[in-house]
């Protein structure tokens, strides 16, 4: 791929990012920065510790389980077992969007429930307390399903909260009640949690209700949370072409509807990083085969659609599937030709998640945009590089904490959906099934790669590339956007969305289209301080 | 029901994050959260969704090794990172409950930065206890600021004509406010933690990882010197106010921050008293706006019943100033637990027998919904968590107090003083009076209110 736009001489940029650090930690991030090839792809170094001390966009493990995986779905009580602040900070700051059926149905998004532990727990221990709160959070709301998140203390002090959960749904009889040891400490990022959020999942909610709902053409969309209402559209593009969501994980979904996601035919993957686990578990176990998928972007929209219709091999779904992209289609384009003309050229930098760090390209492509930089706060190197490095990644101390479920074949349900000659069918039509190509193919070659980026890496970056629009997290945008240049969050949306699908493409075509061309960013300095603004005092000399 | 394991929705965060506020209220400091990434993480979150400004701060980045073994390592990594590459003239150490749990000591690790050359000449580590399993983060924000009289104020045995206050939790508004108020009063102070001109920092184009704002070491030094101090708090403030008596035999008088007519006056009085300056008449005209507002618009607040969440140093000022408004305080809560607040709110609420308050454990927004629902109130009072609440029962909401992310104006505009009174009242008359105007019948519609 060739960019549009001249690159800086990316060797160069390097050695500024990591020339003020102290020796070992320039070594270490040297690693992480690395000059694109899309055609020989280098290695990354990703998913190892961060620096104690750099200013990092990382979170934890807590985060990754609870706030990330957990969350997004309305009716299970999550119930923090800690101190009080991790279940404050995760109460609907991801604007995790849900839509009951019925009014009358269980819906726990807006609340935050916590053990609240204080000293006397951390030295006496704090299951009785934690057993008390699953019995007062059942008397209270009857749920179906209570989750117990562990916070960095009650590892330390031994509270076994897989035991009290074990205890408290034999007592409770109607109510299943599960735990996460997804203390903060483990691991190296968020990353850690989502691993420990799919085990939790898959061992305690999948496969809880065998029964066979009607409906053709099933899927499960996994890694998707419902930001900003992103489920929604893709939920609508289903329905329109008759595609069955059985489950999504795990935004807008039920307990319900993941009980009884091994009934699908499909999982289809969006976010890689965080949820590639349950792929793998449920293909082993159920021989559901997953793919990958990227609603993203209108035609990576419309090329996953067609990815599916390829996979069920139907006739009819496939003109159906053609029609609605032929529907759609026509609403993006006029809007896109009516913006483009004032976001070709221009360009991008993107430092945030696991995935859409990725799949935003796609979108600023649309623009015309270039993305000079990418990088994650939490992958691994096969979503930069593809999953293809899988069995040469080194695992480290960090990642052999975070347990790895031994899971085989279903004695009554395994049920391979497609035989071996019609995966290798599919493979020859060029679908790729339960495989990533990752980040850096797409990407032109000479742009940056970075992991885990730093403040200062952040800073510099923008001083040296002069991007025309940052994308990360809200930690990050005012600071950058003190520098004159619009920051778009790519977890929260800044409060908009979705941007999913052929509506949210849209959506995200307008909104980079008032970032980029507003008009605040030419208004910073004071009439008097342009360049040959002179001196206002002596004009009225008398 | 009566809960004892069980918190729903609460009315207090932990103590790490007010220990990264006060912290920011220093020049040239950079916060440090001893403890995993997502502490540091969340408490950056939280800040800049409430400023909408860049809070810097770092992370000792814990993982499982340090968590057995101890976190000294990552924290002598962290001092030699920071000052190398963000070169700051302070790093303020909180510990968190892991590092808590775990018995790191951060006095006795930042001896050794120091005895191993990692600090700087003429730069400082200094660091404050915050286990999140015990107060909020309102005792949180206490122990820093306590940790920066006590490592920093310096007794030289000459007396400086200034007078220390000790800010609570206020906001970076509000410190601009108290530096208004001692001006026009011609009372020289050291005001800290002073975050304004770090949080509300101006567009330049250019980030200013270290903003012109925040108080200076050379001021907090020479709060040891000072004839007296005036804490603004008795739950934030005050243990500061304490340690530099203890240190430096500074006096001290704890008045609450100055919410409301009431508040105000006190805090005036003790100033002047302090400082030895007369009340001038600027402040008289000021007090007297607030009074003539109160006056003319009595009737919109009288008798108007408010539910309230919060914390204490705002909430005791505010209820005080409700009833000096003829309105009802139904219902209170907060998170925070302290001998001090519970007294002196009961204290207040001597005048609003009627009332329902709670504190500390229990104290959540989950019970006050149900005393809500129980007894309806005209107004609600809180931070942006309220806006469910108001929501579900269609009651008129102020946002009030620490987080606010759904708005804007609480980092520009005071609450404290006179002047702040009246932006309270101007917020409170606007919902009640929009109020009455939607639901008003078309021939009650009144051009004129």
């Amino acid at each position: 791929m060739q960019a549009k736009i001249n690159l800086p001489d990316p060797s160069v940029i390097k050695e500024e990012l990591i020339n003020k650090y102290p020796a070992k930690v320039a070594k270490k991030r040297s690693k992480s920065i690395v000059i694109n090839d899309p055609e020989t792809i280098p290695e990354v170094q990703a998913n190892v510790r961060t620096v104690p001390g750099i200013i990092t966009q990382r979170g934890c493990s807590y985060a990754g389980c609870k706030g990330v995986v957990l969350g997004p779905t309305r009716d299970i009580v999550n119930i923090t077992h800690g101190p009080i602040g991790c279940s404050f900070y995760s109460w609907l700051t991801r604007r995790n969007q849900t839509r009951p059926e019925n009014p009358t149905d269980e819906n726990y998004i807006t609340y935050c429930f916590s053990t609240d532990m204080q000293e006397e727990h951390v030295v006496f221990g704090g299951e009785k307390k934690l057993k008390q709160a699953i019995q007062e959070a059942y008397d209270l709301f009857h749920p179906k399903a209570i989750a117990i998140f562990s916070t960095c203390p009650v590892g330390l002090i031994g509270d076994d909260v897989h035991a009290a959960a074990r205890e408290m749904k034999e007592k409770l009889g109607d109510c299943n009640v599960f735990g996460f040891s997804c203390e903060g400490y483990r691991g190296v990022s968020q990353s850690a949690g989502h691993h420990i959020a799919n085990n939790g999942v898959f061992k305690h909610m999948v496969g809880n209700n065998n029964e066979v709902k009607p409906g053709k053409f099933k899927l499960n969309l996994l890694g998707e949370y419902n930001i900003g209402g992103d489920a929604f559209e893709i939920e609508r593009l289903f329905e329109k072409c008759g595609i069955t969501l059985v489950a999504s994980f795990s935004g807008n979904s039920t307990v319900g509807a993941i009980e009884n996601a091994h009934t699908a035919d499909l999982n289809v993957i969006l976010c890689h990083r965080s949820i590639n686990y349950m792929g793998d578990m449920m293909e082993t176990k159920y021989g559901i085969p997953w793919m990958k998928v990227n609603f993203v972007g209108a035609e990576s929209s419309a090329k996953s659609l067609r990815k599916i219709a390829e996979y069920f091999g139907d006739a009819e779904l496939k003109a159906r599937v053609e029609e609605v992209i032929a529907e759609e289609m026509p609403k993006v384009k006029a809007i896109i030709d009516e913006i483009r003309p004032r976001t070709e050229g221009k360009t991008a930098m993107l430092f945030v998640g696991g995935s859409r760090a990725h799949h935003y390209q796609d979108l600023f492509s649309e623009l015309g945009m270039t993305t000079l930089a990418a990088g994650y706060e939490f992958a691994h190197r096969d979503d930069y590089e593809g999953r293809e490095v899988l069995p040469n990644i080194k695992i480290d101390a960090d990642s052999k904490n975070i347990e790895e479920l031994k899971v085989s074949a279903d004695p009554e349900l395994y049920n391979p959906r497609k035989s071996e000659a019609e995966l290798e069918e599919l493979k020859a039509k060029g679908l790729e099934i339960n495989g990533y190509e990752g980040m850096m193919k797409q990407m032109v070659k000479k742009s940056l790669v970075v992991d885990d980026v730093s403040h200062y890496e952040s800073e510099k970056l923008i001083e040296l590339y002069k991007p025309d629009i940052f994308c990360a997290g809200i930690k990050e945008k005012y600071v950058v956007q003190k520098m004159g240049v619009p920051l778009k969050q790519l977890h929260s949306y800044d409060y908009g969305g979705p941007y999913t699908g052929f509506e949210g493409a849209v959506n995200f075509y307008k909104d980079i289209d008032r970032m980029v061309n507003n008009p605040v960013w030419k208004l910073i300095k004071a009439p008097w301080e342009k360049e040959g603004a002179g001196s206002l005092e002596a004009t009225y000399v008398a | 029901m009566e809960r004892e394991g069980l918190t729903i929705n609460p009315a207090k965060t932990c103590q790490p994050i007010g220990a990264m506020y006060a912290a920011l209220g220093i020049h040239g400091c950079l916060p440090h959260s001893h403890g995993s990434q997502g502490c540091c993480s969340y408490h950056r979150s939280t800040l800049t969704r409430h400023y909408k400004e860049p809070v810097m701060a770092a992370t000792s980045s814990f993982t499982e090794g340090a968590s057995v073994f101890g976190g000294q390592a990552n924290l002598l990594q962290s001092v030699e990172t920071i000052f190398s590459v963000y070169d700051p003239e302070v790093i303020a150490v909180h510990s968190t409950c892991l590092s808590e749990t775990i018995g790191d000591d951060l006095q006795q690790i930042t001896k050794k930065a120091s005895d191993d050359g990692k600090i700087p000449e003429g730069k400082y580590v200094i660091y404050a206890s915050t286990p999140s399993f015990v107060g909020s983060h309102v005792t949180g924000y206490a122990n820093m600021v306590t940790g920066m009289a006590e490592q920093f104020a310096v007794s030289t045995g000459e007396k400086k004509d200034q007078v220390n206050i000790v800010a609570g939790w206020m906001e970076p508004s509000d410190m601009r406010e108290i530096k208004d108020i001692a001006k026009v009063m011609g009372a020289k102070i050291v005001l800290f933690p002073d975050t304004s001109d770090v949080l509300d920092a101006p567009q330049t184009g250019k980030h200013e990882f270290y903003p012109k704002g925040g108080v200076t070491i050379d001021a907090l030094r020479s709060t040891g010197d000072s004839k007296a101090t005036v804490a603004l708090g008795c739950m934030s403030a005050e243990p500061a106010a304490i340690a530099l008596e203890k240190k430096c035999k500074v006096p001290f008088e704890t008045v609450e921050i100055p919410i409301g007519l009431s508040a105000t006056d006190r805090f005036i009085m003790a100033l002047s008293k302090a400082a030895g300056v007369s009340v001038p008449a600027e402040i008289t005209a000021d007090r007297g706006r607030l009074v003539d507002v109160m006056a003319d618009m009595e009737q919109y607040f009288h008798g108007k019943k408010v539910a309230l969440f919060g914390d204490p140093d705002q909430l005791i000022p505010l209820v005080e100033f409700l009833l000096d408004l003829g309105m009802k305080p139904m219902h209170i809560v907060s998170g925070t637990p302290g001998l001090r607040f519970d007294k002196r709110m009961k204290e207040i609420l001597e005048r609003a027998p009627y009332a329902n308050f709670k504190l500390g454990m229990g104290a959540d927004m989950f019970l006050l919904h149900q005393w809500i629902k129980n007894e309806p109130v005209d107004l609600l009072i809180g931070n942006t968590y309220g806006k469910y609440i108001a929501r579900d029962e269609d009651i008129p909401f102020v946002r009030f107090g620490f987080p606010i992310l759904d708005r804007i104006g609480h980092s520009y505009f005071a609450s404290v003083g006179y002047k702040g009174g009246l932006r309270i009242l101007e917020k409170i008359l606007g919902v009640l009076q929009d109020r009455q105007d939607r639901d008003a019948l078309e021939e009650k519609f009144e051009l004129v209110m």
